[in-house]
């Protein structure tokens, strides 16, 4: 039976090692890629790791395009789209929970339908408004599209959240005297610390690695994003400049690498705190 | 649906209003001038910038603004940003993407705008590649044709005549010269020739004009697709090597030209046909001591032209038709394709410039690098037949790359390729010229 269960575990091992590294393959190529040599790159006989390691593919890349200033641009968007969407999330899940109506029912099928509209549907309307609105080429406006366009998806996740926080403990707190908000706040909140991490990340992702809307709405250089700034290393008929390509997107991942290694913590540490009443 | 047919959809239905509405405004009625470049490579946005900057420099109360675009997205941001009446004023693109926005009314005719000079340095042949309807809708000014890209140690090893631009291999020469080049060591096979085909339908098309084909043909004023002996002997060249004689690699039927390169480099592959613009990554990923050589490509015996002619879509450079400030945006084009500076953009993207006396410029005037080769096939460059053609891009997408790929990999023979091709191409066409 022991034998029986190491082997079991043996395996389990093994095939997340294998997923692990199916997983990162992508990742360790790019790393690969961004440091080789242009005859390297050339080469047939690909080879893990660099014969002869070279900085020039991050000189060229950050000589050719302006990528800390785009790097600037998708933190400051993919911060601000992440942090106003939990935001107006946080409360407006705890009401669709707490408080049933056939308005907060309809409210989440709406939530699910929104999540079937194409980019390319939205996009030509949603210029015309932020015209109007005099937020093209503004990161204001790409900050605005990123929460409405994040907002039904973290809805929908922190619902699950919140429906999982006991309400008997906002009774408890109800009989010791907290009034509705002290309740959201004090008790509520620290409970949904796993849910807003993952609702953060998300959004953030999300707004990082977004393409469309930022090459649409941005037009200033120095207003473009890292996404809209990568596709400028392709040239027509696929040609590609691979070396500086692969830099460019190496530097454009390692942030959200990051934000994950520095959130991913507090997603597990977070699941039960505060759950336990005296 | 592809995203360029559903975003066009979609504009269509969303330009009511703005119409309606009619508050959209001129974009640059002040402040600089933008210019959208999809210029990529660094020597090329160097020069683009520096261009700019001398414009300014000059030109201080029309100044222009440098706009970074991408080939990837550059249709479907130009669509949006013209339905949202915030389009660049002077405007980088392909001659083959300009007809949807030509016919859409969004680019200015530049019949009345374009300088005599200008006109003139230009030929004849090549303003017809950007005039659509009548209206000339961009200037031509770089193009990027198809040269035979070879390893010159292979070629000589195996004494096959090199070719010239005065006397290109013939197709039937080609084949010969392939299966010449093609050897087999044990597991390991030398090929001739590598095709790249991940895009098959450009240079399946523009190939057809050297053996007098154009696929593309102009019947009682409307387009219609025809695919006789004279279109088809290339792809069944392509075809024939592939799959009968084997001189050309299958495995490089599903790549882009730049995935071809390392087993170039390797020897796996003698010839690569490529685009010449190529020529910069090859220079630049060749191991030490590899020696390349650019070669025109075959001609079509009996063919018009001698049959060295070839179907090209140049860049362009085009006017908003929105901007109120067309005149000044002509001249900033003007300035741009001066023969000067057609020539260092020539030189910093590694393509053909358009004008007489561009062509002429020592400093492209080398063998170096291939650049002769290119120079001298420029007066064969034709108007690529698809230029014009509405519903184009929606065939090429959904009927001719799938089919061509299919014929090219076995699948499928030429009469299925054909009706592929025609009947369902020209449903499609008829759709777009009721």
């Amino acid at each position: 039976m022991t034998t029986r269960s190491g082997t079991a575990r043996a395996g389990q091992y093994l095939a997340l090692v294998c997923y692990l590294v199916f997983l990162a393959f992508p990742l360790l190529w790019l790393v690969s890629t961004a440091f080789k040599s242009p005859q390297e790159l050339g080469s047939v006989d690909a080879s893990w790791l660099p014969h002869d390691p070279s900085l020039d593919s991050f000189t060229a890349a950050f000589g050719q395009q302006p990528l800390a200033r785009s790097a600037l641009n998708s933190l400051i968007v993919a911060s601000c789209a992440a942090a106003i969407s939990v935001a107006i999330a946080v409360p407006a899940a705890y009401v669709m929970v707490r408080y049933r109506s056939a308005v907060g029912k309809a409210a989440t099928g709406w939530i699910l339908v929104s999540q079937m509209f194409p980019f390319v549907l939205v996009i030509i309307p949603l210029f015309l408004v932020l015209k109007s609105l005099h937020l093209i080429n503004s990161l204001t406006g790409l900050v605005l599209v990123y929460v409405v366009w994040n907002l039904p998806f973290a809805l929908w996740m922190l619902q699950g959240y919140v429906r999982a926080v006991p309400a008997s403990l906002e009774e408890a707190a109800a009989i010791d005297g907290c009034g509705r908000l002290r309740t959201l706040l004090s008790v509520v909140l620290p409970l949904l610390t796993p849910g807003l991490v993952a609702t953060v990340m998300f959004s953030f992702v999300t707004a990082w690695n977004e393409f469309f809307f930022a090459l649409v709405l941005l037009k200033s250089p120095e207003k473009q994003t890292m996404s809209v700034i990568l596709t400028h290393f392709i040239g027509a008929e696929g040609a590609a400049d691979l070396g500086p390509l692969a830099a460019a997107a190496l530097m454009a991942t390692l942030p959200s690498l990051l934000f994950f290694a520095l959130l991913q913590r507090r997603l597990v540490s977070g699941i039960m705190s505060g759950a336990v009443k005296g | 649906m592809r995203r360029r047919d559903f975003l066009a959809t979609t504009a269509a239905a969303a330009s009511a209003p703005a119409l309606i509405g009619g508050c959209a405004g001129s974009p640059g009625d002040s402040g600089p001038l933008e210019y959208l470049s999809l210029a990529w490579q660094k020597e090329s946005i160097e020069v683009n910038k520096a261009l700019v900057a001398e414009w300014n420099e000059r030109n201080p109360s029309v100044k222009v603004r440098y706009v970074q675009g991408a080939w990837e997205s550059v249709h479907d941001q130009l669509l949006t940003s013209f339905e949202g009446g915030e389009a660049p004023d002077i405007i980088h693109d392909e001659a083959n993407d300009l007809t949807d926005f030509a016919h859409g009314g969004y680019l200015a005719d530049l019949r009345p705008l374009l300088p005599e000079d200008l006109k003139s340095q230009i030929s004849r042949a090549n303003w017809e590649t950007a005039t659509i309807a009548g209206g000339i809708y961009g200037v031509p000014f770089l193009h990027d044709p198809r040269v035979l890209i070879a390893n010159r140690k292979l070629l000589e090893e195996s004494g096959v005549r090199m070719p010239t631009v005065g006397r290109p291999w013939s197709w039937g020469e080609f084949e010969d010269v392939a299966k010449e080049l093609t050897r087999s060591r044990g597991n390991s096979r030398t090929y001739g020739v590598a095709w790249s085909m991940k895009e098959p339908v450009n240079q399946s098309v523009n190939l057809t004009m050297s053996t007098g084909g154009a696929v593309f043909h102009r019947e009682r004023g409307k387009d219609v697709i025809r695919f006789d002996e004279a279109d088809y002997g290339v792809p069944e060249l392509i075809h024939r090597q592939v799959n009968e004689d084997r001189t050309a690699s299958r495995s490089t039927l599903g790549m882009a030209g730049s995935d071809t390169l390392p087993g170039f480099f390797a020897g796996r592959y003698a010839i690569v046909p490529l685009n010449f613009s190529f020529r910069q990554q090859v220079q630049q990923q060749a191991p030490d001591g590899f020696e390349w050589v650019t070669l025109p490509m075959p001609a079509g015996r009996g063919a018009p032209g001698g049959g060295q002619f070839q179907g090209v879509s140049p860049q362009t450079l085009s006017v908003s038709q929105d901007t109120s400030r067309k005149k000044a945006a002509m001249a900033f084009i003007a300035f741009m394709t001066r023969p000067d500076h057609m020539a260092r953009l020539a030189e910093g993207d590694w393509l053909v410039p358009t004008g007489r006396e561009a062509l002429r410029d020592p400093a492209l005037n080398t063998d170096e690098h291939g650049w002769s080769t290119g120079l001298r096939i420029a007066s064969d460059l034709r108007a690529s037949p698809v230029l014009g053609v509405r519903g184009y891009p929606e065939w090429k997408d959904k009927v001719a790359t799938p089919a061509f790929q299919e014929y090219y990999a076995g699948s499928i023979g030429l009469r299925a390729l054909r009706d592929k091709l025609v009947d369902d191409g020209n449903r499609i066409l008829a759709r777009y010229q009721r």
